[in-house]
């Protein structure tokens, strides 16, 4: 059977022996690591009984807490491996010069930069907001859960499957070697035959749905499911920066979708959009994809700023200084994010007026951004404040994105921007924003809302140390690369010719293993605080005083998250209840209606994964099975009538009760 | 979806008198045959325009088959989506203009950006390179 060329073929498509990379030595070896690694896991998991619990509290779940929280893990697992393609780069780039070759050949090199970028924006970052945002939003809202639990669950398996398909290219075949963007005609079907791009289309595909559709879940939850007396203008920043977030996912992802659909069809069935023949333009490719990549980076930082604004206020034991300024100046970057697409290729031949109109509405949009910064000054202007962790992180932020924020508006000056294109500078610009901003805002955020999430505080120690480590390391990795760049190197290359330019790679690469030292420190942090539980639990609920409803709960929330729907008053709606004399109440529950768990979003998407897969390798009989198998699992979940449950009024009371007396105990 | 938002009706149990805002109308028999006798019509004209060839230029034709699609388009919001400036609380309403507003912006900013770049980047044909100046 298996000398039959036609039939190995039929079942496998393009799938070889060959296209396991086994004369890799890097890639046996990390093939190793992950094998030993995942089967001690699964081993661990196996004795230690976990599957069912698993099974039945995790992966069904449709819990907004539980799902948060598996976004985030995603997240910091993703984390791991898009750092480590960081530290290769540093090292190859520290390395290649005088002829040597460094670590990677240049075939190499090219996908791990591409998987740098594809994995630390759309597994990363991405899933980072949307855990965040799928944890705080309902409890901030006074909600019970989002408006649709089961199509949470759903999204968050359909980004993981995504995250899966662009990790199987590490092992089976190859990753795009294009750049995050897989600009064409490089990633046509012409130049970037393999699997490359395939992995990269469909990777982004599947995690895209899962993207848009739980940002018209969040949508929803946030227009809907406020608590009574929580007008918009009472609403929280955090909510608010992640309504616009999500406005902004519905509005642009799409633009994604349809954009790799063309590139798609341009690689299977031969079309023309985007090839250079029969009036295909290569030059729509790139502003379509802008289209969307521009109110990418702020769906990704307008959340930061969200939990910047909380942490600033609760740390400062302040109001937030102009709530209202706050909320327009975060309309107004959603609307002109819309606007400003164009600075990502003024060298591509627009002429002056285009090229002059963006890069006025790039430095205009700098505005409510800047006022932002004066907005978090103020609050802690007069201030008590408390340098904990996540107020370090913010500090931190505020210093480094505003020299983010400064090379971006040089950037937006298209004739410093024709010098500046396409150079380390502008890599070093993007990461002074998306670290300093974005996940230095994320890291802030986990050690915020940590206790919420789990009932104890993470060890401020180690917390401490990864912050100074992250925060030297980054200036470090960067700051030589602004020099670079301004001495004209361009981004994305292997080795160098000129020997004087390796003393700046090497400080960079210096400062990387900082950053990993940091990253190592987080790890520590969650590892030393999970021991020391017991001395770091919070029993209050509201650890650090908070303003937002969300500390009004006990840490770890009870599933219902609020037994009685809280009224609000004022937009730091838990300030203002304790400062009223807000009594808990103590009896007169009454039962609660639940969703129930379903395993319909993971199979589904598990099925997804197969048709990703089958489509990449061209394997068509298993793209018409998985095909039609969604049909039928999709189609028999709605037949699925058994979708709620009550929680009963005595299981709420002794919930409560058990609240009740470590309340008590507190006084 | 019908797992979704149960505690969204407890939230307004808790607190009689909370409205549960205005859920979109359904229509009646009249309005849908209003749509349907509407969207015939719009859609014969521009039919009929094309294969009796009515319109001197091709250009006005095509201008024409827009117009009225736009057209078409309004009444099927109007009449089966049941779009007006109340429905869902004027959420529906801000919905529309946001995605207009959206869509707008990314097709003229394309167009423009693209008649640009077509003039200035595009390879020319030896004709156009003998004009040049």
């Amino acid at each position: 059977m298996f000398s039959n060329p036609d039939l190995l073929k039929f079942i496998f498509g393009r799938l070889t022996l060959e296209s396991i990379p086994y004369h890799e030595p890097i890639l046996v070896a990390t093939f190793c690591g992950v094998a030993v690694g995942g089967i001690a896991m699964l081993a661990l998991i196996t004795y230690m009984k976990w599957w069912g619990p698993l099974w039945k509290d995790w992966i069904t779940s449709v819990d907004h807490k539980k799902i948060g929280i598996m976004y985030i893990i995603l997240a910091i697992v993703m984390l791991l491996r898009g750092f480590a393609d960081a530290l290769m780069m540093r090292a190859q780039q520290a390395m290649a010069f005088n002829g040597n070759e460094g670590i990677f050949p240049p075939h190499h090199y090219d996908q791990v930069f591409t998987a740098h970028g594809v994995i630390m924006i759309f597994f990363v970052a991405m899933p980072f907001v949307t855990g965040f945002m799928n944890f705080v939003v309902p409890l901030q809202i006074g909600a019970r859960d989002v408006s649709f639990p089961f199509l949470n669950n759903f999204s968050f398996w359909m980004t993981t499957a995504g995250a899966i398909v662009v990790m199987i290219s590490l092992f089976v075949g190859e990753f795009a070697r294009t750049g995050w963007l897989a600009y064409p005609p490089l990633s046509g079907a012409e130049y970037s035959p393999g699997v490359g791009v395939d992995y990269y289309i469909w990777g982004l595909q599947v995690a895209g749905v899962g993207t848009t559709l739980s940002g018209i879940n969040l949508i929803a939850t946030i227009v809907k499911m406020r608590a009574p007396g929580m007008s918009f203008m009472k609403m929280p920043v955090f909510t608010w920066t992640s309504l616009c977030t999500n406005i902004l996912i519905v509005a642009t992802f799409p633009i994604l979708t349809a954009t790799l659909v063309l590139l798609s069809l341009d690689r299977y069935v031969g079309t023309n959009f985007f090839t250079n023949d029969l009036g295909g333009n290569p030059m729509m490719y790139i502003n379509l994809i802008w289209i969307w990549g521009h109110p990418e980076v702020y769906i990704l930082v307008l959340p930061a700023f969200g939990i910047f604004s909380e942490v600033v206020a609760t740390f400062s034991g302040k109001r937030l200084f102009g709530y209202a300024s706050m909320v327009y100046a975060t309309c107004v970057i959603m609307i002109l994010s819309y606007l400003v697409w164009l600075h990502h290729f003024f060298t591509m031949g627009s002429g002056a007026s285009v090229n002059a109109f963006f890069g006025i509405t790039t430095m205009i949009i700098s505005i409510p951004t800047g006022a932002k910064i004066f907005n978090w000054l103020f609050t802690m202007y007069r201030g008590r404040i408390r340098y904990e962790v996540p107020m370090l992180w913010t500090v931190g932020f505020m210093v480094t994105f505003v020299i983010g924020g400064m090379t971006g508006v040089m950037l937006a000056v298209p004739p410093a921007d024709f010098v500046l294109h396409n150079s380390l500078f502008l890599i070093a610009h993007f990461h002074n924003v998306i670290i300093g901003g974005v996940l230095f805002g994320l890291l802030a955020g986990v050690n915020y809302w940590f206790p919420k999430a789990f009932g104890f505080k993470l060890d401020p120690f180690w917390g401490k140390l990864s912050f100074w480590f992250w925060l030297v390391g980054f200036y470090f990795a960067f700051m030589p690369l602004y020099v670079l760049g301004l001495m004209g190197v361009t981004r994305r290359m292997s080795q160098f010719e000129d020997p004087s330019l390796q003393i700046w790679f090497i400080i960079a690469a210096f400062g990387a293993a900082l950053i990993a030292a940091g990253i190592g420190c987080f790890l520590i942090q969650l590892v030393v605080s999970y021991i020391k539980r017991e001395e770091l639990k919070d029993e209050t609920g509201d650890p650090w005083n908070g303003r937002t409803l969300e500390w009004s709960t006990s840490s770890p929330p009870p599933d219902y998250n609020f037994a009685f729907t809280p009224v609000v008053h004022d937009h730091d709606s838990w300030y203002d209840m304790k400062n009223r004399g807000y009594e808990r109440p103590v009896k007169g529950y009454r039962p609660i209606h639940m969703p129930k768990n379903t395993g319909a979003g993971a199979i589904l998407s598990a099925l997804n994964l197969v048709l990703a897969f089958a489509l990449i390798w061209y394997m068509w009989w298993l793209v018409v099975v998985s095909f039609v198998a969604i049909l039928v699992v999709a189609i028999g979940h709605t037949f699925n009538y058994k979708r709620d449950f009550y929680i009963t009024a005595e299981e709420v009371t002794a919930e409560e009760n058990k609240r009740t007396e470590l309340l008590a105990k507190q006084v | 979806m019908t797992a979704q938002a149960p505690s969204h009706e407890d939230a307004h149990e808790a607190h009689h008198g909370h409205s549960h805002g205005h859920e979109a109308g359904h229509g009646s028999f009249k309005s849908y045959m209003t749509g349907f006798v509407l969207s015939v019509i719009l859609t014969a004209i521009p039919f009929w325009l094309v294969m009796a060839d009515v319109l001197d230029s091709k250009a006005a034709t095509a201008a024409a088959v827009m117009i009225i699609g736009a057209v078409q388009i309004v009444v099927h919001m109007i009449y089966f989506l049941h779009m007006n400036t109340k429905s869902e609380g004027g959420w529906t309403i801000m919905a529309l203009i946001f995605t207009l507003v959206i869509v707008v912006i990314a097709l003229s900013g394309s167009l423009w950006v693209m008649h640009h770049l077509n003039a200035n980047m595009m390879t020319m044909s030896p004709e156009m390179m003998k004009n040049l100046p």
